[in-house]
């Protein structure tokens, strides 16, 4: 199944999540200097850094920060599919020969700091500027409202049936004493209807959580893998779609890049949804989880909320989905898609405690940025 | 959308999107047209994204007309002078671009109503296109 060859996740870990009061960089350097911990590795070996958030020259300072003279950077922006995205170019540097040890990560203090803002970040330069924000668009949660609309009205269904994706994270969350809502009890789909309406029809429980947290995961060869600390965890395919930035560029608001971008990982894995044993996707609200699950092949077009409507995707269902609790119960720092590559590998190496699927061998990490903007699929395995 | 709503930090046209506003000092709504290939779009650019052709486009007048592509009412908003709940749509014009607006003049709305252009005028002259309800 591993290609000649080849790429593995050595080492995955958080930083502290949640509430935390700490700076970006401690928070990195807790991610960072845990995740080499757990590979066995230190500062030394790592010769690759990819990260985003951390200034405007992210890398650069992180490889000041370390002391490390880096032999390759990536801070590609792409928001919540960067670091599916990052996890492609590292393995394509260390196959080429650029980088031996690259070192993944991210962290945010956005709950601590205070820094999210319903409106985002307008950049004047940018069309949008003149032809989208005088309108006074929340973003990104207009646009997923806008295609959650458009979803329930094309196919059926209310929120009610898209609250279960809410319900389910929250389940998963119940089981891991990480997530930011361990103890907060179980949900019901009248709970996260009856909660606060922010822009319909999606309320409060529909949206992921804003914290503060981040983890990292270190890369190296498959061949050096086998050598080191724990059971290498095998890169078997990615891909990625960037397809719109403003509200209006996508002709359909459901027609996202996700299917093809993964259609590309399961061709390079030579794999199918049928392989897969868990699935780790970004849920920055209840669609999006709809919408990438089908779009990554776990069912059809049109048909999700009834697929999950009997218990699928939470824990003992037919599907394992989102098995931290997910940027809905267990963490949502932004740029949330390091936490499916940890919770892919601690799946995979059966670490991950109450919540572990057993004998899961396949994962797929789906990451999905700015408003549908952009996608990125990693599929993982245990090294054959 | 009230006096109060109004923005007044719209950007200043450039010379890709000036032909733009000032058709909206008018009251005319417009989209970019390639004579090359025959294709609308918008927002204007400074090439056609169909035909890759730069010397060809023009900003020509619309009916005005379209229909709800999808919309949501927003209750949380973003900046504080903005009163809620107001109503984002994206409308498909009848040409075939699709814009972002505000949907105003009606209490309930659904995907595929037909919907007519109305005017938020800015303090400098331009205006914001938003829409009304449209019979027909």
């Amino acid at each position: 199944m591993t290609r000649s060859g080849g790429v593995s996740i050595v080492g995955a870990a958080e930083c502290d999540l949640g509430s935390t009061d700490l700076s970006v960089l401690t928070l990195q350097s807790q991610a960072i200097t845990r995740a080499l911990a757990d590979a066995g590795l230190t500062l030394a070996d790592v010769d690759g850094f990819a990260t985003t958030g951390v200034s405007r020259f992210s890398t650069t300072h992180l490889a000041d920060y370390f002391g490390v003279r880096a032999r390759w950077c990536d801070s590609t922006f792409a928001g919540g599919s960067a670091y599916e995205m990052m996890v492609a170019r590292a393995a394509q540097a260390i196959e080429a020969g650029q980088a031996e040890t690259v070192l993944i990560s991210f962290a945010s203090n956005q709950r601590s700091a205070r820094s999210r803002s319903l409106g985002g970040l307008v950049e004047t330069q940018l069309p949008e500027a003149q032809f989208e924000t005088p309108y006074g668009p929340t973003f990104p949660i207009a646009y997923y409202a806008m295609a959650a609309q458009s979803y329930l009205h094309r196919y059926g269904g209310s929120s009610g049936h898209l609250a279960e994706f809410a319900v389910a994270a929250r389940e998963w969350a119940l089981l891991n004493p990480a997530a930011f809502r361990h103890g907060a009890g179980p949900l019901t789909a009248a709970d996260v209807v009856g909660s606060t309406m922010i822009s319909t029809p999606l309320s409060v429980l529909d949206c992921c959580l804003v914290t503060d947290g981040g983890g990292a995961v270190v890369l190296t060869s498959t061949e050096r893998a086998r050598d080191l600390a724990r059971p290498p965890v095998a890169i078997l395919g990615y891909g990625e779609r960037t397809t719109n930035a403003s509200m209006t560029a996508a002709d359909d608001i459901l027609d996202t890049g996700a299917s093809e971008s993964a259609g590309d990982a399961y061709a390079m894995a030579k794999l199918t949804p049928a392989d897969v044993d868990v699935v780790e996707v970004y849920d920055s609200f209840t669609i999006t989880s709809a919408l990438n699950l089908e779009a990554l092949g776990f069912c059809d077009t049109g048909e999700v909320l009834g697929f999950v409507a009997d218990g699928a995707i939470r824990p003992g269902g037919a599907l394992p989905f989102n098995t931290s609790g997910g940027g809905l119960s267990y963490c949502h720092p932004g740029q949330y898609g390091v936490l499916l590559l940890v919770e892919a590998v601690r799946q995979l190496r059966g670490d991950a405690g109450a919540r572990q699927v057993n004998g899961a061998e396949i994962a797929i990490a789906h990451g999905t940025g700015g408003i549908l903007s952009t996608q990125a699929t990693v599929i993982l395995g245990v090294d054959r | 959308m009230k006096p109060s709503e109004i923005p007044t930090d719209v950007p200043e046209p450039d010379e890709v999107t000036a032909a733009y506003w000032a058709a909206t000092r008018r009251h005319c709504l417009s989209a970019q047209w390639c004579v090359s290939c025959a294709a609308y779009q918008h927002p204007p650019r400074a090439v056609c994204i169909n035909c890759s052709a730069t010397e060809q486009l023009q900003q020509v007048d619309l009916s005005g007309r379209g229909r709800v592509d999808t919309f949501t009412v927003v209750h949380r908003s973003p900046r504080p002078e903005l009163d809620v709940p107001y109503t984002i749509a994206r409308v498909r014009l009848a040409e075939g671009p699709i814009v972002l607006t505000r949907l105003e003049g009606a209490t309930a709305w659904a995907i595929g109503d037909a919907v007519e252009v109305a005017w938020a005028d800015l303090a400098d002259g331009r205006a914001l296109p938003i829409f009304h309800p449209h019979d027909g």
